[in-house]
């Protein structure tokens, strides 16, 4: 790589924290710490972890109104904007002409603008795409200035509460600006680990403080992108790029749940975004392939790229596993993959090809443990 | 005890000798989680990939150091891959193997290249 690695107000913390540093989306960050990946996810499961996530994009979007906002946003995604109430937050995609998905992301109604959190290594295309088609009637701000923590595990609740008690009382989805030693932060009640918890954003000059006040805890450790990794995986949930990309559609994502029936046909306000005909095609008449988890029955991973095959003999894969290595918390191998709709339905036995070898792995629902979100 | 470039520790044991990966090398890996081991009887060249090695991170294999014959296996491994960070160079070894040619061990480094190599 020619360019040079960006850096985290937190770069220097992690080095400090035994961190290994690895290139993600153009920026240095860390892999993992002393802990290593599985004690890492395990902690998160069972206390709390702190995640630098400052590489990710934000961004606030702001027209004449929050309605004038929500109805321009309403043009590039197929979600509800308009009905998102105050203080709540709601997950969404970006789609392309034929339906497929540019990204996902989170945005949140903060009364006159919405704030949104897009994924690293898609947002210079993200907000290039914002600018191009809701400019000038919205304007799209790039925030700067702010790093991003997430706070995740059982043990967020406790531990965000002692800088700032009412932090006790949002809800999942929830988003509030709240005190966080002293600095005013951007909070809302989610994550992506399956775990309660939240994600902070915070202004630049206050970053190491705010997160040395929570790393402090004796509850919070650094966790790094290996264990997020797993972390979303056993949640069941995309990552973009590998789970989700603009070949792929909402229905085919199994996503179709974000999209609110006043985006559907006959909602009120039904299509007028990219690829509606077809994503709407597809949510009444389904589709030729779906995203669907898959337990490998032995104790061999099945990573990203094997290949399925409906039988041991066949030559022609059937799908392939998009997501995959080993659960710490359901101690197994996991993953996610694409398959025929024929071949979907939960208990289906299908093989995947592993170091030339035909292994059976088992389609189960999603997710592989379930969330503990406060709702 | 010799070591490889490929962080494989080799220890000889009579006429067998006995092979595993160095506690850099498990370090390196991360947490391990499932192990393939050769079949007891296998005929083995030196650089076939007898091994696969599965972490939290990757899949790696280790290569035969010599020629020779897999006489065991450590089944322990199978069912507890993790032995491979608690005691890599103790109960986590991989395989013993009866060399066709002891010499073959030679060019490997002595304990003290080894930890030159690894700095």
């Amino acid at each position: 790589m020619s360019e040079e690695l960006l850096r985290t107000p937190f770069y220097e913390m992690h080095l400090r924290n035994g961190a290994k540093m690895v290139p993600f989306a153009g920026y240095d960050m860390p892999v993992q710490y002393d802990l290593g990946v599985m004690k890492e996810h395990l902690h998160t499961r069972q206390k709390a972890g702190l995640f630098d996530v400052s590489h990710m994009g934000q961004v606030v979007l702001r027209g004449k109104s929050y309605e004038h906002t929500a109805l321009a946003l309403e043009r590039i995604i197929p979600v509800d904007v308009m009905s998102l109430k105050q203080g709540r937050q709601r997950y969404g995609f970006f789609t392309n002409d034929t339906g497929g998905i540019l990204d996902d992301l989170m945005f949140a109604n903060r009364g006159d603008h919405i704030f949104m959190v897009v994924n690293a290594g898609c947002k210079t295309q993200d907000i290039a795409h914002m600018r191009a088609t809701l400019e000038p009637d919205v304007r799209v701000k790039v925030i700067e200035n702010r790093a991003l923590l997430a706070l995740q595990g059982p043990a967020a609740q406790a531990v965000l509460a002692e800088h700032y008690p009412p932090a006790a009382d949002m809800k999942f989805m929830d988003v509030d600006t709240i005190p966080i030693a002293g600095a005013e932060c951007w909070v809302s009640r989610s994550g992506y680990t399956g775990e309660d918890g939240y994600e902070i954003s915070i202004p630049m000059a206050a970053a190491e403080s705010v997160a040395k006040a929570l790393v402090d805890h004796d509850d919070v450790e650094w966790i790094g992108l290996g264990a997020r990794d797993s972390l979303r995986l056993e949640a069941g949930l995309c990552l973009y790029g590998h789970d989700i990309d603009p070949q792929t559609s909402p229905a085919q994502a199994a996503l179709t749940w974000a999209i609110q029936k006043s985006r559907r046909s006959d909602g009120a306000r039904q299509g007028g975004f990219p690829g509606a005909s077809v994503i709407l095609d597809e949510l009444k008449n389904g589709t030729d392939r779906t995203r669907v988890g898959l337990l490998p029955e032995g104790r061999a991973p099945m990573r990203e790229g094997v290949a399925l095959f409906a039988n041991e003999t066949d030559t022609t894969p059937i799908g392939a596993i998009t997501s995959g290595g080993f659960g710490p918390t359901v101690n197994r191998p996991v993953a996610m993959g694409y398959v025929p709709a024929t071949l979907a339905a939960p208990d289906t036995v299908l093989f995947g090809e592993v170091r030339k070898k035909r292994l059976p792995v088992r389609v189960v629902s999603l997710p592989f443990v379930p969330s503990n979100f406060k709702r | 005890m010799k070591f490889t470039e490929e962080h494989e520790w080799l220890r000889i044991e009579d006429d067998l000798v006995v092979v595993g990966i160095t506690e850099h090398a498990s370090t390196q890996l991360g947490d391990v989680v499932f192990i393939e081991l050769p079949e007891e009887g296998d005929t083995v060249s030196k650089d076939d990939e007898i091994v696969v090695i599965e972490s939290v991170k990757a899949a790696s294999d280790i290569l035969a150091p010599i020629d020779g014959e897999i006489v065991e296996v450590n089944t322990l491994l199978l069912d507890e891959p993790s032995k491979v960070n608690d005691d890599p160079m103790g109960d986590a070894w991989f395989f013993k193997i009866k060399p066709d040619d002891m010499s073959q061990l030679d060019e490997y480094m002595d304990e003290a290249a080894y930890n030159k190599l690894i700095g």
